[in-house]
């Protein structure tokens, strides 16, 4: 290969041939002959590249950055010749210990590039590490040249979505999987005609960049368990995949697994969404460690007191400084890198919230964060997924700055549906606006700024919403006192499992009555990974630190929860084949199109007549399909009746329009198998004129 | 055991005989083969790795590299991986990238 002239080296060192490098890309970059290499620090003196033998304790060189290879506020360097198979980078910086101005450096310890695409030194999930090495997370080079073979990311309308929450690990770690590699992305690979299967079209993973599972490890005192970081919130590298998360970890060959997931997934017609968390790092406060950014240039990367402290808006020790506009690149290079290399369809952000401070902690009206990744052109087709509150009291749903483009996870959803499902007086009203897919908090977004969901992977299970009243978590060694307690659960009459067949039974109903609501409500349906199976977390509502049975899929439940799945599938069938659940634009109750009826109408126990009182625990609304999408996607009349009161209540169907009848496609008063039937074999109703409908129960009725 | 390859081509099909272990200082010289495979016209190319013990990542990036350096009117053939070269291939969907065969009988 002839290489350009400009890449000849211009200086040696100990042997290495160098040249001053480009400063962008950041990060370490492949390019002919050998490696780019580039780094910011505003604050530091000088700047040292230091290569290690992949695995090493000692390095090969430690090559200081010339003066002239400084542009800025930035180092960069090629390195000729290196084997980039094998080599392993990181950075010392000097520069002030003065943590009152913000400042830790720390030049005696090698640094970890934030830009790094590989992190090895945790290739195997669980390993306890060698608490001694000085250089725990390493920087290694990525390769671009997987096959993707013309995949790219699928763009499914987000009206059209049903998202499935999952851990990237838990999902099949489980003796039960029968995977050879349990718990790693190509067990996940095995899964996916089971998430097909259930009808998912987005697989939500929760975090999976690199992080340390040992961050706050430590032995419960009661039970002997290893309690570790397996939920994963708490960044190492934003741009590398997890390595143990990878069975090809321990070659290096995550990225590589990682991405031949994520084709199959697209294959299969099922997106990814990342679950991101760029609100803050491992690195935890004063008294945390020195991996990257805090060794870099704290002050830039990290919110800080007048004092020098560490703010600590995330609940954990530090918070990302992510309106500054360096670090603001960070997030957006990294986003895009993620978008374009991995072909990821979408992220959540966790606290996103945060992601709308200013570098002291005020809410911006205006965020440029927010703004600059809601008009990104690499991002522009890609989910944006708000979690819209913080640890430090920011709660924004309804009011997260969006652009037109991001959507929340709608907390006054989960909230509303958990109320009304236990029978809270007061509920329908908001119940109602929850089903339209809240337009009185997303006016002007549409229904599918909403993510409705009821449960997810923090809080309580679906099984454990209907089990417990409390939460359970003195398996987290903290006596029970973390973990949120307004949890609206409600235990149907005994805490915990029992045997009684009629707390059971009503669990069951209420389980199904849940899934109706999030399957039957206008906006984007979130699904906990096990809910369909009833997983139980024994009523543990913070399983951050559990790596165990307690929080992995046990896959014996599609046996014994058959009935459950058989319910999900069904429904969410149901919601594909039915446009009239899955509009873009919220529905106005008026009949634009003139066909005689409203694009949707409220009933209760009388037909056109919803109970909207304090005592009212009914509630019903139709579908006129002939409204669906605009009109533009004709559909059959859809009703659907709630009774969360614990007396059965007749319930007054609407009139259909000539020609047409009722048919019930759902009714959970009823045991399996009557609960539901096949899409499209659904069965028409005797009485076309009244329907009961039993305590605490829901029905769903074609029209047709 | 030290890496050993050996390239021969019989009309339009290039045949690489891989043996040992394919660590990230043998690959450049596999790859340097499959370039030279490359310079004549093919109509298949033929590795196998029956005898092959061990691939690291180096190794299998030169199955990439095979595919994109033949263009997409070659076929690749991988016969007789043993079971940890084949599970890593598959593992890391570089399987995608060319047939993987038991035997020769498996080339068509």
């Amino acid at each position: 290969m002839t290489l350009r002239v400009d890449y000849y080296p211009t200086r040696t060192y100990q042997g290495y041939k160098l040249r001053p490098g480009h400063p962008l890309p950041f990060g370490a970059n492949i390019i002919a002959g050998g490696v780019n290499f580039s780094v910011f620090s505003r604050h530091a003196t000088s700047c040292t590249l230091v290569l290690f033998e992949k695995g090493a304790s000692e390095p090969l060189v430690e090559i200081p950055f010339p003066e002239e290879f400084r542009i800025g506020n930035t180092y960069s360097m090629i390195v000729f010749d290196l084997d980039v198979e094998t080599v392993e980078y990181g950075y010392r910086m000097d520069g002030p210990f003065d943590p009152h101005a913000g400042h830790r450096f720390k030049p005696e310890q090698v640094l970890l590039d934030p830009y790094a695409k590989v992190i090895g030194g945790r290739d195997i999930w669980g390993t306890p590490p060698n608490w001694d090495e000085p250089y725990a997370h390493r920087g290694r080079l990525a390769f671009d040249d997987f096959d993707w073979e013309g995949d790219k990311p699928l763009e499914i309308p987000p009206e059209d979505l049903v998202v499935y929450e999952a851990h990237a690990r838990g999902l099949t770690r489980h003796a039960s999987a029968g995977v050879k590699h349990p718990g790693t992305f190509v067990a996940l690979r095995e899964k996916i005609p089971y998430l097909k299967a259930l009808g998912v079209n987005a697989l939500e993973l929760l975090p999976i960049y690199e992080f340390d599972e040992f961050e706050h490890s430590r032995l419960n005192p009661d039970t002997g368990d290893m309690l570790m970081n397996y939920w994963g919130y708490s960044t190492v590298g934003f741009f590398a995949p997890k390595a143990g998360y990878a069975a090809t970890g321990k070659l290096g060959m995550q990225v590589d697994e990682l991405k031949a997931l994520i084709k199959d997934l697209h294959k299969n017609g099922i997106e990814v969404i990342l679950d991101v968390v760029f609100n803050h790092t491992a690195e935890g406060n004063e008294q945390g460690p020195t991996i990257s950014f805090k060794g870099l240039d704290n002050q830039v990367y990290y919110m800080l007191t007048p004092e020098g402290y560490y703010y600590n808006f995330s609940g954990t020790g530090n918070t990302l400084n992510c309106n500054n506009p360096v670090v603001r690149n960070m997030v957006l290079d990294c986003l895009r890198y993620w978008a374009a290399e991995y072909h990821i369809d979408g992220f959540r952000f966790d606290l996103a919230a945060i992601l709308g401070r200013d570098p002291w902690g005020a809410p911006l009206a205006n965020p440029p964060l927010l703004e600059t990744l809601a008009h990104d052109p690499i991002l522009a087709k890609c989910k944006l997924i708000a979690e819209a509150w913080d640890a430090g009291g920011l709660y924004q749903v309804g009011s997260f700055p969006d652009y037109g483009r991001w959507s929340e996870w709608n907390g006054k959803y989960r909230d509303t549906a958990r109320k009304f499902l236990k029978g809270d007086e007061g509920q329908t009203r908001e119940m109602a606006q929850a089903l339209m897919g809240s337009p009185n908090l997303y006016g002007s977004r549409g229904a599918t700024a909403s993510i409705n969901f009821i449960t997810c992977h923090d809080g309580f299970t679906l099984n454990d919403l209907v089990s417990y009243n409390e939460k359970h978590n003195w398996a987290n060694g903290e006596e029970n006192r973390d973990g949120g307690d307004d949890n609206h659960s409600w235990n149907c009459g005994v805490e915990g499992a029992t045997d009684d067949p009629g707390v059971n039974f009503l669990r069951r109903k209420q389980m199904k009555n849940a899934a109706v609501m999030l399957m039957m409500s206008q906006g984007v349906p979130m699904i906990l990974m096990g809910d369909e199976v009833a997983r139980t977390q024994y009523g543990n509502n913070n399983t951050y630190c559990h790596d165990s049975e307690l929080t992995w899929f046990d896959w014996n439940l599609l046996e014994s929860n058959s009935d459950m799945l058989r319910f999900f599938k069904r429904l969410i069938a149901f919601r594909h084949a039915h446009q009239a659940l899955r509009n873009r634009w919220h529905l106005q109750g008026h009949d634009q199109l003139a066909t005689g009826y409203p694009d949707i109408s409220w009933h209760g126990r009388q037909a056109w007549q919803p109970d909207f009182s304090q005592e009212s625990r009914t509630l019903a609304f139709m579908l006129d399909g002939q409204h669906a999408r605009g009109g533009q996607q004709p559909d059959d009349m859809i009703y659907v009746a709630f009774n969360s009161d614990w007396n059965a209540h007749g319930f007054e169907l609407p009139q259909l329009p000539e020609g047409k009848q009722w048919y019930a496609f759902v009714n959970t008063a009823l045991a399996f198998p009557d609960d539901i039937t096949e899409v499209g074999q659904e069965t028409r109703l005797e009485e076309q004129h009244y329907i009961l409908v039993g305590e605490r129960s829901a029905v769903i009725l074609v029209g047709r | 055991m030290a890496f050993e390859s050996e390239l021969r081509t019989e009309d339009t099909t290039a045949f690489i005989i891989a043996k040992g272990e394919l660590d990230a200082n043998a690959a450049p010289e596999f790859r340097t083969q499959i370039e030279t495979a490359a310079e004549s016209a093919l109509s298949k190319l033929v590795l196998d790795l029956r005898e092959l013990s061990y691939m690291a990542s180096a190794g299998l990036r030169t199955l990439v590299f095979a595919r994109q350096k033949m263009g997409s009117d070659v076929d690749i053939y991988v016969v007789g991986a043993q079971d940890a070269v084949r599970e890593t291939i598959e593992m890391t969907g570089f399987h995608h990238s060319v047939d993987m065969v038991d035997d020769y009988s498996g080339i068509a």
